[in-house]
């Protein structure tokens, strides 16, 4: 059993012209193992922001609060050492990396992580068995990272890596978007399916809208208004959220 | 980022035949209206110690290349032929090896090398003759000297031969190197720039690809202060195939320059250039410059230009300008691409976001990135041997710092 605690999270980012504005504004929340927490807001909310945060990119600055992984500070690793702690965030634009082929990232990553080389035999499978589930075809893995990806392949191609690099917390940033129904459902299947992981990870899923949580179920939600957790509840708050929009949160902020 | 410039003539689409047509990506100043007009001349005095505003100097760092221009001549380089039995090697005048026949200079300092050299040699692979191990012919340069040297490599009809020029050493090079290739024979020619680091070398190849001949030419360029090479590939007669690979690694203060130009004279022939260069610190220099020519002659021509450009670290640059003429419709196709970009901080924290250290991540990117040409140079030890040499020129890496790349590449 894992936890990742975040408390009181400040966060800015360099502005183009040089200002420095405040997007997060103190944001606690508190992920364990198996759960699954949903971060609904509006665009502009900070829900990215938390994302990309959480895994050190070096646009945002954390200028207050912590994060823990188990009691470890995750602000003070690089962005490495927070994959190899055991973090993964599913990006919203995933990049492209030319020259490099899907199967020797995947192995790299994966090497990374666990600090040694897979076992071929069961690693070549493995990462078979995965892009079937995902229904990517196996020309996939000798193409260059991300390069010329529909958004769905990108997408399934994120969902690849939190099955096969079995992360304890993964944060979801906007997977569902730019999918059409079908897509959307093999992803949600291949998020369940990681779920459903002897590593149990804890699952972070950061959406506007709630389609994607008729797939992938959460215990919690929480509902990002101006850079901190203005509403929180179960998936009920999700089903009024669908009825009644982001509305009522941005008249009274 | 990627800056992308793409250009593919489809000659089904109907572009008007015989119907004279330039495609020019040259920024500014463009004296000669064809390629063909450039100057070729044994005589040193027909080509003025260029100022630097000269269409083809433009780029280059003249202080650095002056001793290359004056015509007085030095010591040989020292020159050492390792070739399998049943290849000639021959060292002379230049007339006394045959040099000349498939050879003009075409600029100051391969004329001013033609004039200076004492001591040409030439590699002879006979008709036939299929070798099994590659002919090697290192040229060392002098520290605090200008050497001249004139290298020929001809191969006979039907013949098939691997020939790897070595340069290495110090000093100022310029090195003429003269490739014959006769009817069917299958030749590739690796030219590799492993100077010390203050060398200064210009270097003119003249290739001519005989009739129904493949002709592979492949520079690596790792080493020195000034590498300033001229490829130059034409056909003798129809149906030769000529392909011009490249590879280079600016360092700081590392001038890199690699010139083409497929003359397409000769009906039915086909031409591919692909270079690939990264450039790494404050001040690395990069320069490609491919110009194609296809004539009237040159019915049922094939043709595509290639450069690739990644930039690794801020300060620096990296020129790329493909040139393609073209004067009949008649051909089979033509394009060229040319593209640079970035190794920047997303793909970075990409890769490190899936727990790969940055180190590690650079590594695989650059490899991946120079993967396809030097896995095609035929020789694994010598692909071993750039792999290894790239990546310990890729250790030196200073961290990346952000700023806009926009500033940082260049792309004409």
């Amino acid at each position: 059993m894992s936890t990742l605690e975040i408390r009181d999270l400040h966060v800015t980012v360099d502005e183009a012209d040089g200002g420095v504005k405040e997007i997060l504004r103190g944001v606690d929340l508190t992920i364990r193992s198996g759960e699954v927490h949903a971060i609904m807001g509006p665009n502009g909310s900070g829900k990215s922001t938390l994302a990309y945060s959480i895994a050190g990119h070096p646009k945002y600055t954390v200028t207050g609060g912590s994060v823990t992984l188990d009691g470890e500070d995750v602000l003070e690793m690089s962005v490495d050492e927070r994959a190899r702690a055991g973090l993964f965030l599913a990006m919203q634009y995933p990049v492209e990396v030319p020259g490099v082929t899907v199967s020797n990232f995947l192995r790299t990553a994966k090497t990374a992580i666990d600090g040694e080389a897979p076992k071929l035999r069961t690693w070549v499978k493995d990462v078979k068995q995965a892009m079937d589930d995902l229904r990517m075809d196996s020309a996939f893995a000798e193409r260059n990272v991300n390069e010329h990806f529909s958004g769905g392949e990108k997408k399934r191609h994120e969902i690849l890596q939190m099955q096969l690099l079995k992360p304890k917390f993964a944060v979801l940033d906007e997977t569902d978007s730019g999918l059409d129904v079908d897509a959307l459902k093999v992803v949600s299947e291949g998020v369940n399916k990681a779920l459903a992981g002897e590593n149990n990870p804890g699952v972070l899923l950061i959406t506007h809208y709630t389609r994607i949580l008729r797939y992938i179920t959460p215990q919690f939600v929480h509902v990002f208004v101006d850079g901190k957790v203005a509403e929180e509840g179960g998936p009920e708050l999700a089903e009024s959220l669908e009825e009644t929009g982001y509305d009522r949160f941005l008249a009274r902020a | 980022m990627t800056a992308v410039d793409e250009t593919r003539t489809d000659p089904a689409a109907g572009s008007p035949a015989n119907t004279a047509r330039a495609h020019s990506h040259g920024a500014g100043s463009v004296p000669d209206a064809s390629r063909a007009e450039r100057r070729t001349s044994f005589e040193v005095a027909d080509f003025a110690v260029p100022g630097g505003r000269e269409e083809e100097w433009k780029f280059s760092p003249l202080r650095d290349l002056a001793p290359l221009f004056a015509e007085a001549a030095g010591p040989a380089p020292a020159v050492e032929v390792r070739a399998p039995e049943g290849v000639e090697h021959r060292t002379g005048t230049p007339a006394e090896v045959g040099a000349g026949t498939g050879f003009v200079p075409g600029d100051r300092a391969a004329a001013a090398g033609w004039a200076t050299t004492a001591e040409a040699h030439l590699v002879r692979v006979p008709a036939e003759a299929e070798l099994d191990e590659p002919v090697v012919v290192t040229v060392r340069g002098t520290a605090g000297a200008t050497t001249s040297g004139h290298v020929v490599v001809e191969a006979g009809h039907h013949a098939r031969a691997l020939v790897v020029l070595s340069h290495l050493g110090s000093g100022a090079h310029r090195g003429n190197v003269e490739v014959r290739a006769g009817d069917g024979a299958q030749l590739t020619v690796v030219s590799l720039q492993e100077w010390e680091p203050d060398a200064v070398h210009s270097g003119q190849h003249d290739v001519v690809v005989g009739r129904d001949a493949t002709v592979r030419h492949i520079a690596v360029s790792l080493g020195g202060k000034v590498v300033r090479l001229s490829v130059n590939l034409r056909y003798a007669a129809p149906g030769g195939d000529a392909t011009a690979l490249g590879v280079y690694f600016a360092d700081s203060g590392q001038h890199l320059e690699h010139r083409q130009f497929v003359d397409h004279e000769v009906p039915n022939c086909r031409s591919y250039v692909e270079y690939r260069g990264a450039l790494q610190g404050e001040s690395a220099r990069a320069v490609w410059i491919g110009d194609v020519l296809i004539r009237a002659a040159a019915e049922g021509t094939e043709t595509y230009e290639l450069n690739r450009n990644l930039v690794l670290t801020d300060g620096a640059r990296a020129d790329s300008v493909p040139n393609l003429e073209i004067e009949t419709g008649e051909i089979v196709g033509a394009g060229h691409a040319s593209a640079t970009g970035r190794f920047d901080d997303e793909q970075l924290f990409y890769l490190q976001a899936r727990g790969i250290p940055e180190e590690e991540a650079r590594r695989l990117v650059v490899r991946g990135f120079f993967a396809s040409i030097v896995e095609r140079i035929g020789v694994p030890e010598i692909s071993e041997r750039l792999m290894a040499t790239i990546e310990t020129e890729l250790a030196g890496t200073p961290a990346p710092t952000t700023v806009a790349p926009s500033v940082l590449e260049e792309n004409r």
